[in-house]
């Protein structure tokens, strides 16, 4: 627990690039070992939130790139889904900045970061009730990008949404609606899709079909940040991890490189909280 | 006959209430806001009648749609600045705002225009215009013509709230706020249409009572948005044709309350209200499970 309750600044051991409470500009040749195409799309600065007097987040930072699929993984309680719904507008940040494409977004309402291409698919579905099936498509489709996705691409997708179109969602089984809630994030054509606990109250089997859209999603270009309370699911997906406990970092790394032991103390926070994985970019890529 | 003839004249009234309570019912829908500035703003767009036609020498049927642009441009106007302030600091603010509003209305009516009541539309033929059914049922063409008003005004609603992309926005807003808006859609905006909506409704509510009958700068609180009140309460928040059938109901009780004794016309209909009230409390068009 040393680390735990930690301040602001020192918070992010991981891989040394946010040494210190300023952040300075990306020091280039560093151990990074992702596959960095350019800039970042999505960089997020020393990130504070605060819930009130509690304080949800203690500076995290991170970077998401093209074409990744960023896994943040934590407990209940260690401010996942608070940094994500900070990164799409729902939070107002104490502290700390969050940079989309380049651009400074961190006061931005949350529609227009939706219409610039940040889409989330909010814990817990959210879909609107009175809603029917295709009603929730167009209402997501309404101030939709350019891009691959329409409503009759999310209907190829998922075969069994256009019979059921005009039905209500809220008879529809749990994984029916997350698959609506996904389907309703895509046809805005997101660039950096955020996923927020798409396993919350779904059978395995499900979860596994959905997540077998992933793919398909990447596919089209877009790029994806998720936080997931499974662990082993979030492995199976990411190409890269970061552990959140208590508002802190306590891993980062790639998953092929971090071990069970590290990723179990890192997400209960046993022993040693801070630990960096630094591994050589000559290993290869996650599968 | 004469119960007949009551009736009728009930039936063709609770159109009118209808018109009244339609924009009520709408904007607690969508924004969950009371507005009890409701009816004055019903007088006020009676007066920006009276006023459009005493500057503009235009005629009478040609001035009701400039007042609805008016309202409307004003609910969305009121709505993004004053009540979306309130809407942010709570309901009970919001209730506050708009009491507040209705007494600032109602008092800069007595200022500007006195407390001399006033027609709308009276060089219009329309107005004293009748035909009879039998020797005992006379029948008000204008009562016919707000009625079907009130129709097609709740049709309209329907149809722009069903199909309409700014009426599925306003549905999925009423649902979800911050669903609405990670799809992209500004919440605020969505609630500034769907107040002028609302407005435009009470615009021509506001030119019907002055029509039926005459309005002072009182008339809104007094009588426009008790009445409104009532009819939404018998109908059934938030269902839009509830709003027609608690407006029959209640014009129906106030004619056969009259009809007994014509000191029982507004008794009547508060009792009908306080009886459904009692014994359902979610409206003769809701159920339970909806409300």
């Amino acid at each position: 627990m040393s680390e735990a309750s930690g301040e602001n600044t020192g918070s992010v051991p991981a891989n040394g690039t946010t040494p210190g409470g300023t952040t300075p500009p990306d020091p280039p040749g560093n151990d990074r070992f992702r596959v960095e195409n350019g800039t970042p799309l999505l960089e997020v600065r020393d990130l504070v939130v605060h819930h009130g007097q509690l304080r949800a987040l203690s500076g995290i930072s991170l970077r998401v790139y093209p074409g990744e699929v960023y896994a943040i993984i934590g407990a209940n309680g260690a401010g996942k889904s608070t940094l994500l719904r900070t990164i799409a507008g729902l939070h107002h940040p104490t502290d700390g900045s969050i940079t989309y494409d380049g651009r400074d977004v961190t006061g931005m309402r949350p529609e227009k970061r939706a219409t610039a291409g940040i889409v989330m698919v909010p814990e817990g579905r959210r879909l609107f009730p009175s809603l029917t099936l295709e009603e929730n498509l167009k209402v997501g489709a309404t101030y939709a990008r350019k891009g691959p996705w329409t409503i009759d691409q999310v209907y190829e997708v998922f075969p069994w949404m256009k019979e059921r179109r005009g039905q209500r969602t809220a008879q529809m089984s749990g994984g029916e609606q997350q698959s609506v809630a996904i389907g309703r994030a895509l046809v805005a054509n997101p660039r950096m899709l955020l996923l927020d606990e798409l396993s919350l109250g779904l059978a395995p089997v499900i979860l596994q079909r959905i997540y077998g859209m992933l793919p398909r999603i990447l596919a089209s270009g877009v790029t994806v940040l998720l936080v997931e309370q499974d662990v082993s699911q979030a492995l199976r997906v990411a190409t890269h991890l970061q552990c959140l406990l208590e508002g802190n970092t306590t891993l980062e790394g790639r998953p092929s490189d971090v071990t069970a032991a590290q990723v179990e103390a890192a997400y209960f926070g046993m022993g040693s909280v801070a630990q960096a994985v630094h591994a050589d970019p000559s290993e290869g890529g996650e599968a | 006959m004469a119960w007949v003839n009551a009736v009728i004249q009930g039936i063709l009234t609770g159109g009118l209430y209808a018109l009244f309570a339609c924009g009520l019912s709408l904007m607690f829908g969508v924004m969950k806001v009371v507005n009890l500035a409701h009816g004055d703003l019903a007088t006020v767009a009676g007066y920006v009648g009276v006023g459009v036609i005493a500057a503009t020498h235009m005629p009478f049927l040609w001035s009701v749609p400039v007042v609805v642009l008016i309202m409307a441009a004003l609910g969305y106007v009121l709505q993004r600045s004053m009540i979306q302030a309130a809407i942010t600091r709570g309901e009970l603010i919001t209730l506050i705002v708009t009491f507040g509003l209705s007494i600032v209305i109602e008092n800069g009516l007595l200022q500007f225009f006195t407390a001399n009541t006033r027609g709308i539309g009276g060089g219009s033929s329309l107005i004293s215009a009748s035909f009879s059914i039998g020797s005992q049922i006379q029948i008000a063409w204008l009562d016919v013509v707000i009625f079907g008003l009130a129709v097609v005004v709740l049709l309209g609603l329907q149809v722009f709230l069903s199909s309409s992309k700014y009426g599925r926005l306003i549905r999925a807003v009423a649902d979800d706020r911050e669903a609405a808006q990670l799809s992209g859609a500004d919440y605020r905006h969505v609630f500034g249409i769907a107040a002028a909506v609302a407005f435009a409704t009470v615009g021509l509510a506001g030119i019907s009572y002055g029509m039926t009958t005459v309005i002072d700068p009182t008339t809104g609180t007094d009588t426009i948005l008790l009445f409104a009140f009532a009819a939404v309460v018998i109908g059934g928040l938030g269902s839009l044709w509830g709003t027609l059938i608690g407006g029959i109901v209640l014009g129906v009780a106030q004619q056969i309350g009259a009809q007994i004794n014509i000191s029982y016309e507004l008794l009547a209909g508060y009792i009908v209200f306080l009886a459904v009230l009692v014994v359902r409390p979610q409206g003769l068009t809701v159920r339970r499970s909806e409300s």
